[in-house]
C-alpha cells in the first residue's frame, strides 16, 4: 500500500492537468474557432437582439403565437432549471396538471383529441419542439389572433415540419421558436 | 411501435457490431504492450507520467498489489474531488459565483464520480462551477472508466497466463486506458458534438429576450467535452440537470445516436479484446451474444410498454397514439428514448434522454431490472466484462455440478475458492439494494422524500439504491435525494457496489492466474457454443434477477395494474 502513495498522488495531479484543464480548454479553443455559433449556444439574432436559442424552447402564452409543451423547468422554460416533472404514471398531481392543461386547450378552441405532447411535460422542460399534429390544432387560434387566413398559417406550419433524417432517424417535429419567428416575419412583410 | 423505430434500433446494433472487432483488436494490442498507430505520439507522454509518478512499467503486481494500487488511486481521487467541491467558491472558473458544496452533498458526489456511478443529488447548472465540472467531475469520468478497464484486463490476464504470479501493473493499465483509448475517442466525439450544436465555452450563461419580451437565461459551459467522456466512460453524470434530455447536451437525433453508440462501443469491444487475448475469439462472440440477446429483449420491452402509454392520461382526452410522452422529448419519441433507457442501464451509464421516473410501471421496471442484473449488457467499460466473467464462472460451476465434473473455464479449473469469491461478489448487490431500500421504506424521514405515493414511491427508493449500488447513476427523479440520509446511504451503497464487488473479483484473478492451464478434453464443457450461451442467460436471469422479483412485484408491477385500473395517489 505504501509504495502506491506516490503514484496515486502524482497520477491524480497529472490526470487533472491533462484531462481536467488541457483537454477541455483545447476543445473550447477548437469550438470557439471552428463552430463559434454552436459553441456559444446556437443563438438566433433578430434585428441585433438575441431572441433565443435555436435548440432550446421558450415560453409562449399569447394567442398569436404557437404554444410549446407544458414545462416543469422552474416557472416554465427556465434555462437555469432544466427538469422534467418526474411525476409517476399514477400520480394524482400528474392527472390534475394534465386535466388543467386539457381544459385550457379546450378553452382556446381545440375540440379534437389532443396529441400526447400537447399536455405532457418534456424531460428537459426545454423541449424546443411540438408534434406537427399539435401545431396543426393551433392554426385556427393563431390565424384568428393575427387576422390571417387559416390556410396561410397552415401552409407555414407545413413548411416548418422537420422530417426524420434519411426517412427513419428521429421523429416528425416543429420547432416552435422558428415557426413563431417565421410567423412574425410573415406579418411584417407586405401582404401577398 | 413503428417500422421506423425498429430501424433506428437495428441501425445501432449494426453500428456496434461493426466497431467491436477493430476496436477490440486495437485495445488488445494496447494492453499486451504492442505498438499501435498512436504509439509515436503518446509514448513520450506515457513515459513522462511514469517518470513523475515513480512507476517502473516493467514491474508487474500480484492481485493484492494491483488492488491496493487501485484503492490508493481511488482514495487520492476522492479526497481531491471532495476538496475541489467544498472550496469551489475559492477556485477559478466560477462565473456564476456558486458557493462551496455542502459536506454531505460533496461526499455523495465525490464517491459518486470516483466509483463511476454519477448519481447526482444536485442540479449541475445551479450548483457546480465550470472548474468543478472540468477539473473535478470530468477527470473522474475518464479515470474511473479507465480503472474499470484496468481491472477487466487484470482478470483477462488471469485467463491468459498459466502458472503465473502477477496480473499486470495497475498504473500502466490505468495510464494506457486513458491515453490510448478514452482520450483520443473523446476528442473525436467532442468535435462531432460541437459540430452538432453542443456548447463549449467558459461562460456560465447567456441571456436572451424572448419573442414575448421576457428574459430567458440559458445555462451553458464546456458541455461538449464533458458530454463526450460522460458517455464514452459510461459515467452518465450530466453537465445540466436534465442530462441528455437537455437540448444543449443532446440537441438532435445524430447527437443522440452518438450518445448511445459511445456508451456501448468500448464496453462491447472489450469483450472482443478478451476473446482476442485469451486466443479464443469464439468465446468473445459467445459472451457478446448473451449481452446482445438480453439487452435487445429489454429495449423491446420498454419500447412496447411506453408506446402502450398511460390510460389515465388517455381518459382525459389525450390521443394515445404517441404513447406516454410525460418526461420525453418530441425529437426523440418512443423508439430513441427506449433505446437510450435500455442501453444506459444495460451498461453502467445512467445518462438519460427521457425521465425514467415518468415511465409507465413496466417501462420503468426494465431499466431497474437491467441494473439489478449487474449491468453486464455489455456493462460499464471494464466493469461489464468482469461482471459477466463472474457469471460465466458461476455458469460453468452449475454445469459442472450437473455432470459431476470439476468445471473449467478457458482451461482454468474453477474450484471452491473461486466459487466463494464469486458468490461474495454477487451477494453485494441484493444486500445493499434490498437492505437499504427496506430501511428507507420504514424510516419516516426517508419516506418523506418520496415524490409520487403508492407503489411508485417504493419504486423511487428501490431505483435509487439499485442505481447507486449498480454504479449506474440514473434515477426516478421524484425522490428528493439531496438529504443527509440519502446522500450518506447512497454514498455507502455506491462504495459497496464498486469496491466490495471488485475486491473478490480481483481475488478470483489472483487465484486463477496461478493455475496451470489444462488442455481441453472430450469431457470439457465448451464455453463458446450456443448451449453455453443459453445456460449463461439462464444463470443471469435466475441468479441475478430472481432475488429482486418480490421487490419489483411490490413496486412497478403493482403500479402497472393500478395504472390500468385508473388509480392515482
Amino acid at each position: 500500500m505504501l509504495q502506491s502513495i506516490r503514484p496515486a498522488i502524482a497520477m491524480t495531479a497529472l490526470f487533472t492537468l491533462l484531462l481536467g484543464l488541457a483537454y477541455p480548454l483545447a476543445m473550447t479553443g477548437i469550438g470557439q474557432t471552428a463552430f463559434p455559433a454552436a459553441a456559444n449556444g446556437s443563438l438566433i439574432v433578430r434585428e441585433g437582439v438575441a431572441v433565443g436559442s435555436a435548440l432550446v424552447g421558450q415560453n409562449f402564452s399569447e394567442p398569436r403565437y404557437f404554444w410549446p409543451r407544458p414545462s416543469a423547468a422552474g416557472a416554465g422554460y427556465d434555462g437555469m432549471a432544466s427538469s422534467g416533472s418526474n411525476l409517476g404514471p399514477t400520480s394524482q398531481k400528474l392527472k390534475d396538471r394534465t386535466a388543467e392543461t386539457v381544459a385550457a386547450l379546450r378553452d382556446s378552441g381545440i375540440s379534437a383529441p389532443l396529441p400526447a405532447d400537447a399536455a405532457t411535460a418534456s424531460g428537459s422542460g426545454l423541449d424546443p419542439d411540438i408534434s406537427p399534429a399539435y401545431a396543426r390544432l393551433q392554426v385556427a387560434r393563431v390565424a384568428a389572433a393575427r387576422a390571417l387566413p387559416d390556410d396561410r398559417v397552415a401552409q407555414l406550419v407545413e413548411q416548418s415540419v422537420e422530417t426524420p433524417l434519411f426517412g427513419f432517424l428521429g421523429e416528425e417535429r416543429v420547432n416552435v421558436l422558428k415557426l413563431n419567428l417565421a410567423l412574425d416575419a410573415l406579418a411584417s412583410s407586405p401582404a401577398n | 411501435m413503428t417500422l421506423m423505430g425498429w430501424l433506428q434500433i437495428g441501425l445501432m446494433v449494426a453500428a456496434v457490431a461493426l466497431v467491436v472487432k477493430p476496436l477490440g483488436i486495437y485495445m488488445a494490442r494496447v494492453f499486451t504492450g504492442e505498438r499501435t498507430f498512436l504509439t509515436p505520439v503518446l509514448s513520450p507522454v506515457e513515459t513522462l507520467f511514469y517518470g513523475i509518478s515513480g512507476v517502473d512499467r516493467k514491474r508487474e503486481q500480484g492481485w493484492l498489489g494491483y488492488t491496493f494500487a487501485m484503492l490508493a488511486f481511488a482514495i487520492a481521487g476522492f479526497v481531491t474531488l471532495y476538496l475541489i467541491l467544498r472550496f469551489q467558491d475559492l477556485l477559478p472558473l466560477n462565473p456564476q459565483g456558486f458557493a462551496g458544496v455542502a459536506p454531505d452533498l460533496a461526499f455523495n458526489t465525490a464517491v459518486s464520480f470516483v466509483t463511476n456511478t454519477n448519481w447526482q443529488s444536485y442540479a449541475g447548472e445551479s450548483t457546480m462551477s465550470n472548474f468543478s465540472q472540468m477539473a473535478g467531475l470530468a477527470v473522474h469520468n475518464f479515470v474511473s472508466g479507465a480503472t474499470g478497464i484496468a481491472l477487466a484486463m487484470a482478470l483477462t490476464r488471469a485467463f491468459m497466463r498459466s502458472g503465473a504470479e502477477t496480473v499486470g501493473n495497475f498504473w500502466v493499465d490505468l495510464t494506457r486506458a486513458t491515453l490510448y483509448i478514452l482520450l483520443p475517442i473523446a476528442i473525436l466525439i467532442t468535435i462531432a458534438f460541437m459540430a452538432l450544436g453542443l456548447p463549449q465555452t467558459l461562460d456560465g450563461s447567456v441571456t436572451v429576450t424572448t419573442l414575448e419580451g421576457a428574459q430567458q437565461t440559458l445555462a451553458i459551459g464546456p458541455i461538449a467535452s464533458q458530454e463526450a467522456i460522460k458517455q464514452l466512460g459510461t459515467n452518465g453524470g450530466g453537465f445540466l440537470n436534465a442530462n441528455a434530455a437537455h437540448p444543449f447536451e443532446n440537441p438532435n437525433i445524430i447527437s443522440n445516436f452518438i450518445n448511445i453508440f459511445a456508451m456501448l462501443a468500448v464496453g462491447a469491444s472489450l469483450v472482443y479484446s478478451f476473446g482476442e487475448m485469451v486466443k479464443n475469439r469464439r468465446q468473445g462472440w459467445a459472451i457478446l451474444s448473451v449481452m446482445g440477446i438480453l439487452l435487445l429483449t429489454g429495449i423491446c420491452f420498454i419500447y412496447w410498454a411506453e408506446t402502450y402509454g398511460n390510460p389515465i392520461l388517455s381518459s382525459l382526452g389525450l390521443d394515445p397514439s404517441m404513447g406516454n410522452m410525460e418526461g420525453k422529448e418530441v425529437r426523440f419519441g418512443q423508439a430513441a428514448t427506449a433505446l437510450y433507457a435500455g442501453v444506459t442501464t444495460g451498461v453502467s451509464d445512467g445518462g438519460v434522454n427521457g425521465m425514467h421516473g415518468s415511465f409507465t410501471g413496466l417501462g420503468g421496471l426494465v431499466p431497474m431490472f437491467l441494473i439489478q442484473l449487474g449491468e453486464i449488457l455489455p456493462g460499464g467499460v471494464g466493469s461489464g466484462l468482469y461482471g459477466m466473467l463472474v457469471f460465466a464462472v458461476l455458469a460453468v460451476f452449475v454445469a459442472g455440478l450437473m455432470v459431476g465434473r470439476t468445471p473449467e473455464l478457458l482451461g482454468k479449473k474453477i474450484e471452491a475458492r473461486e466459487m466463494k469469491y464469486a458468490m461474495l461478489a454477487v451477494l453485494v448487490l441484493p444486500l445493499s439494494i434490498l437492505g437499504f431500500t427496506a430501511l428507507s421504506a420504514v424510516l419516516p424521514f426517508a419516506v418523506s422524500s418520496i415524490g409520487t405515493g403508492g407503489p411508485h414511491g417504493l419504486s423511487e427508493i428501490l431505483y435509487a439504491f439499485t442505481s447507486a449500488t449498480g454504479n449506474n447513476g440514473s434515477a426516478f427523479g421524484g425522490l428528493s435525494a439531496n438529504t443527509p440520509w440519502f446522500n450518506t446511504t447512497l454514498g455507502i451503497a455506491m462504495l459497496l457496489g464498486r469496491f466490495a464487488y471488485v475486491v473478490p473479483v480481483m481475488a478470483i484473478a489472483g487465484s486463477l492466474v496461478t493455475k496451470t492451464k489444462v488442455p481441453a478434453s472430450t469431457g470439457t464443457f465448451p464455453t463458446d457454443r450456443p448451449l453455453f450461451v443459453g445456460l449463461l442467460i439462464g444463470i443471469i436471469l435466475i441468479l441475478g434477477g430472481l432475488q429482486f422479483f418480490p421487490a419489483l412485484a411490490l413496486g412497478p408491477i403493482v403500479e402497472h395494474f393500478l395504472m390500468l385500473a385508473g388509480q392515482t395517489f
